[in-house]
């Protein structure tokens, strides 16, 4: 497949982990910040090539497994009601909530749909003028363009009986975090590619003249994923701390106009609670006031909900990078992808859930 | 969830609104939204994500990225 295969060549990954063997003098942390970014390296075993000295951390890049579980509940309470009909994409039907997930309301009768692309939800709201359509909107900046577009159609078409419930969140301010916590050893990110393809790069300057860090914009596949983690330990052994574009095939500094302008339109900067690690300022997006009779969070009043997680799940450290899936008690015992206890497990781009699927890894790194 | 996928661009139709597009994914065809990639020609490939392309991708781009790569691996064998 173009632009896939090529980028998983056997020679030119070798290049490259060569070059990275020569390249390194001592001990780095490198964090890829996406969980795109961290299956593909579980998958392909790319840290299992990479020379002893360099450690690779897993970010919270991963939108299904920051997603709080007070929202979980909250979209299990509105899917539940009758009237509804409750849309979202696949991997947030398995996330668990304090008592159930959205599979388990529509196993008892709720109508939830997985859906492609939101504009599919928009479709069965024109479709459905006695339901009400909601569509869980959660992701990223990435992601953060289709929900928008979904809400201008929808007012386009004139419907009243389309909501979305939102829970996105951005990359910088979780790197600052990051970045600005004690407890950080962190010393170069490679940022999310397909972020950086809606949004650029720019944001990301202040943030490694401010922490003194490189960051590398990085692809998903064996070589665009070892070519970042060259540019960044390049960077790191001399001394320098730039915003370097790898993935320059897809990502352009201004990112795209017409997807920035969407965003614009429809959402705001917001505060976000992110699921184990808790509130970050201006980490998220809500929907602006001129969208808020879309608003699902204001349109079902579903009370307060008194949020509870599993006392044995980590997921918090796992996604600050503190520690590691198999480091977990419970990992692959009383958590399993069939019985997750926190969202890392369920969410295809879970640090758990790469460790569960190809647990091959030698666990002694 | 952000996961995106390469695709090449069949067709396009301008007058819908948003435009929308056929695109393949190694044979797999979906109607796709081309509205953030007005530039776009039949034969280009677009990065798509839920439905929407994000970008054009830049083949000039991709090859210079890959040639570089290349010679530093003739580089090395030399070396070697």
């Amino acid at each position: 497949m173009k632009f896939v295969d090529e980028y998983r060549d056997r020679a030119t990954v070798e290049t490259l982990t060569t070059a990275i063997r020569s390249a390194v003098s001592r001990p780095w942390t490198i964090m890829e910040i996406c969980g795109g970014q961290t299956h593909a390296i579980v998958k392909h075993g790319i840290d299992r090539l990479l020379p002893e000295e360099i450690t690779l951390v897993h970010g919270p890049g991963c939108p299904v497994c920051v997603t709080s579980v007070e929202l979980i509940d909250r979209a299990v309470a509105i899917a539940a009601r009758k009237g509804v009909i409750f849309t979202s994409f696949g991997d947030m039907l398995r996330v668990p909530g304090s008592s159930r997930d959205l599979l388990g309301v529509k196993a008892t009768g709720g109508d939830v749909r997985i859906v492609y692309s939101p504009l599919d939800a928009v479709a069965l709201a024109a479709k459905n003028p006695d339901r009400s359509v909601v569509f869980f909107a959660v992701g990223f900046e990435t992601t953060a363009p289709a929900n928008a577009m979904a809400a201008v159609q929808a007012r386009k078409l004139g419907l009243t009986n389309f909501f979305l419930l939102t829970a996105h969140v951005l990359v910088p301010p979780a790197i600052a975090a990051i970045l600005g916590s004690p407890s950080n050893r962190v010393q170069a990110f490679l940022a999310a590619g397909h972020v950086c393809t809606v949004m650029g790069y720019e944001e990301y300057l202040p943030l490694a003249e401010r922490f003194r860090t490189p960051i590398v914009v990085t692809g998903f596949e064996p070589v665009d994923i070892l070519h970042g983690i060259l540019l960044a330990v390049r960077q790191l052994e001399e001394g320098r701390a730039d915003v370097e574009n790898q993935y320059a095939r897809v990502v352009r500094r201004e990112g795209n106009a017409g997807a920035r302008a969407v965003i614009a339109q429809v959402f705001e900067p917001s505060d976000r609670t992110w699921r184990g690690i808790g509130t970050i300022p201006m980490s998220g997006y809500r929907l602006r006031p001129a969208f808020a009779s879309m608003d699902a969070e204001q349109h079902f009043d579903v009370g307060h909900l008194e949020a509870r997680e599993s006392p044995l799940c980590i997921a918090g450290s796992v996604l600050q990078g503190i520690r590691k899936p198999h480091e977990c008690p419970a990992f692959g015992r009383e958590c399993t992808p069939e019985r997750p206890l926190g969202a890392p497990m369920v969410s295809s781009e879970g640090a758990c859930a790469a460790y569960y699927r190809y647990g091959a890894l030698n666990h002694g790194r | 969830m952000c996961l995106a996928v390469p695709g090449k661009v069949l067709s396009i139709n301008r007058a819908t609104e948003p435009i929308m597009g056929t695109v393949s994914f190694a044979g797999v065809q979906k109607e796709i939204c081309l509205e953030w990639v007005p530039e776009v020609q039949v034969g280009n490939y677009v990065l798509v994500h839920v439905g929407f392309a994000l970008n054009t991708i830049d083949d000039q781009e991709a090859e210079e990225t890959l040639r570089l790569l290349r010679e530093m691996g003739e580089f090395d064998d030399e070396v070697r």
